[in-house]
């Protein structure tokens, strides 16, 4: 079941005071989201993906097309009790505490006092925010320490679908860790996470499905695998073997890519049917196997790799 | 059937109500609990302080007016404070939100733009509510320190109290107008301009009667009806002589005040409806 549907979104925006022209942030973005996924919006600084998140909070308004969440337009204000959204380097009140912060966020959503105090201390928990500083104004709190608290506001309505613009910003390897297994939690949980990121190893870890925007345009959207396998081709095998050198090996493989690596040397094969050829290749050069794998392309070759959509 | 679909529907509705209700309330208490800890309300300190000095001092060199004196400065510096207030957080409700982005996480809730705009000036209004109560009951007590016991003139100076707070709730809807579409300087700049000719109404209509040229005519007329009328406010004086202004005309006012201030709030709304915050 689609959960976000988005159709031809655009935004532009004007720049300028006395000549205006328009700039062009989003291009006509067409995407559809399933229930229960992480999905990754990926995109350099610019690519357009805050704004396409700040279409779907209604913080700014398209200039064309539409979106719906969750079977309504994204201008229904009913429609956002059923989701939370994580904004890109947050800013809270900081003049309250985390814990008033967060029941602040549950009044908005008419929770009853007795559920609103449960569920902040719930949150604060289960973002792993120090129970000593829970009582402490938030601006005393550094960037990671605000960052675990937006992950929490945006979880105070237990909301169906969780939009995070840059979720692992500010936070040290520990907090990223800890908020990456949180944010597999709520998939697990059934919960649908659209979340906006350059990290590009987060998003390899964690996401189902990813798309990737550049400069306003989709460039690229599908399942990882079904990515890498579109530009790399499916059989591509890397053999790690050390005991020879590069220049003795090609005598027996003239046609061969080898390169070598502080592991040894790194010989690419286009399918497992050369497999054998190499082994050969190996034995008669004395060289020894270390591994044999299929070729992967890290996301961020295929990050680098995407062209422009036309 | 249908009985039973419309009466879940007119359940929605009521649902939908008091969760507007909710969300207002939570929204004013935030406000207001910005102001307290922004120590917008130490100005109560000052005024205390002024207060004191004027009953110890000023009842001494003004030959048996103390009394009339204490009335004067006491709403008159509960008027310029509250102005103070409603002009400075006035301006800056909406726009620091802005600013800091922490509209962003509320946007993203459950909120309507007209909901959060409600919810601010309401917050405003209770401080207002808090800072002219204390400087009223500040003020009352300095009549009693002075008249050394119970003063009938304590009695006279509420519904001036009540005609200041009026009049800064007035004021503060205009300053979240101003704000709700240009900046905080400019936006101060013009509500102390409209608190100014407000206090001068009448003069625009005299202006507008006397001149010759029609243009200038219809645009000091129109001034004259956009613009509040302040000056019905202003019962500072007549107070500090001991008297009180009738109940319908207490009434009246109040009317003027709520209409004027539902007209500018749904201006604003309808302002902060289209706006992008990029």
């Amino acid at each position: 079941m689609k959960v976000i549907e988005i159709k031809n979104l655009t935004k532009d925006y004007e720049v300028g005071f006395w000549r205006k022209r328009k700039v062009r942030a989003l291009d006509d973005l067409s995407l559809s989201i399933d229930r229960g996924q992480i999905f990754g919006f990926l995109g350099a600084n610019g690519a357009g993906k805050t704004t396409t998140l700040k279409l779907l909070m209604r913080l700014i308004f398209p200039t064309n097309g539409a979106a719906q969440i969750l079977g309504r337009d994204i201008q229904d204000v009913s429609m956002h009790e059923r989701i939370g959204y994580l904004p890109e380097n947050p800013y809270f009140y900081d003049y309250l505490t985390a814990r008033e912060f967060l029941d602040y966020c549950a009044q908005i959503f008419g929770l009853p006092a007795t559920e609103r105090k449960k569920r902040a201390a719930d949150l604060l928990a289960r973002v792993k925010l120090d129970e000593r500083r829970w009582d402490t104004q938030l601006r005393k709190f550094s960037k990671g320490m605000l960052q675990r608290v937006g992950l929490a506001q945006s979880l105070i309505n237990d909301p169906e679908i969780v939009f995070l613009d840059e979720p692992m910003s500010g936070l040290d390897p520990v907090g990223r860790r800890e908020v990456r297994d949180l944010i597999a939690a709520l998939r697990d949980e059934g919960k649908t996470v659209f979340m906006c990121s350059h990290i590009l190893s987060d998003i390899e870890v964690l996401c189902d499905r990813v798309a990737i925007l550049k400069r306003g345009r989709l460039a690229q959207v599908g399942y990882l695998d079904e990515l890498r396998r579109k530009t790399e081709g499916p059989n591509r095998m890397e053999v790690m073997a050390t005991g020879t050198d590069a220049r003795k090996l090609s005598r027996h493989l003239p046609k061969t890519e080898i390169a070598p690596t502080p592991r040894g040397l790194r010989i690419e094969v286009a399918s497992e049917d050369q497999i054998d050829e190499v082994l050969a290749a190996l034995r008669k050069a004395g060289g020894k196997i270390v591994s044999v794998q299929p070729v992967t392309q890290s996301l961020e070759e295929l990050f680098i790799d995407t062209p422009k959509a036309n | 059937m249908d009985t039973t679909a419309s009466l879940t529907q007119s359940h929605t509705r009521t649902e939908a109500r008091s969760g507007r209700f909710w969300r207002i309330t939570a929204i004013a208490r935030n406000a207001f609990r910005e102001a307290v800890r922004d120590r917008v309300l130490y100005n109560l300190v000052l005024f205390v302080l002024l207060l004191t000095a004027a009953s110890i001092f000023i009842g001494e060199l003004s030959g048996g007016q103390e009394r009339k004196v204490i009335v004067d400065l006491g709403l008159s510096a509960m008027l310029l404070f509250g102005v103070f207030i409603a002009i400075f957080v006035g301006v800056g409700l909406v726009y620091k939100e802005i600013e800091r982005r922490t509209i962003y996480a509320v946007f993203s809730k459950p909120v309507g733009r007209g909901e959060f705009l409600v919810g601010k000036y309401f917050g405003l209004c209770l401080t207002l509510l808090v800072n002219v109560l204390v400087m009223a009951v500040g003020v009352s007590l300095a009549l009693v320190y002075v008249s050394r016991g119970w003063d009938p003139l304590i009695l006279k100076i509420w519904p001036a109290v009540l005609l200041i707070y009026m009049e800064l709730m007035l004021l503060t809807a205009i300053a979240l107008l101003f704000s709700s579409f240009s900046s905080p300087a400019l936006s101060a700049l013009l509500t102390f301009l409209v608190f100014i000719i407000g206090h001068f109404s009448a003069d625009l209509k005299s202006l507008a009667v006397s001149l010759g040229s029609t243009g200038a005519r219809w645009l000091f007329t129109s001034l004259y009806y956009l613009l509040p009328n302040l000056a019905n406010y202003s019962f500072i004086t007549p107070a500090a002589h001991g008297h009180a202004p009738s109940p319908s005309f207490v009434f009246a006012t109040a009317l003027y005040a709520l209409v004027y201030i539902v007209v500018i709030l749904t201006v604003a709304t309808l302002v902060f409806n289209r706006r992008n915050f990029k």
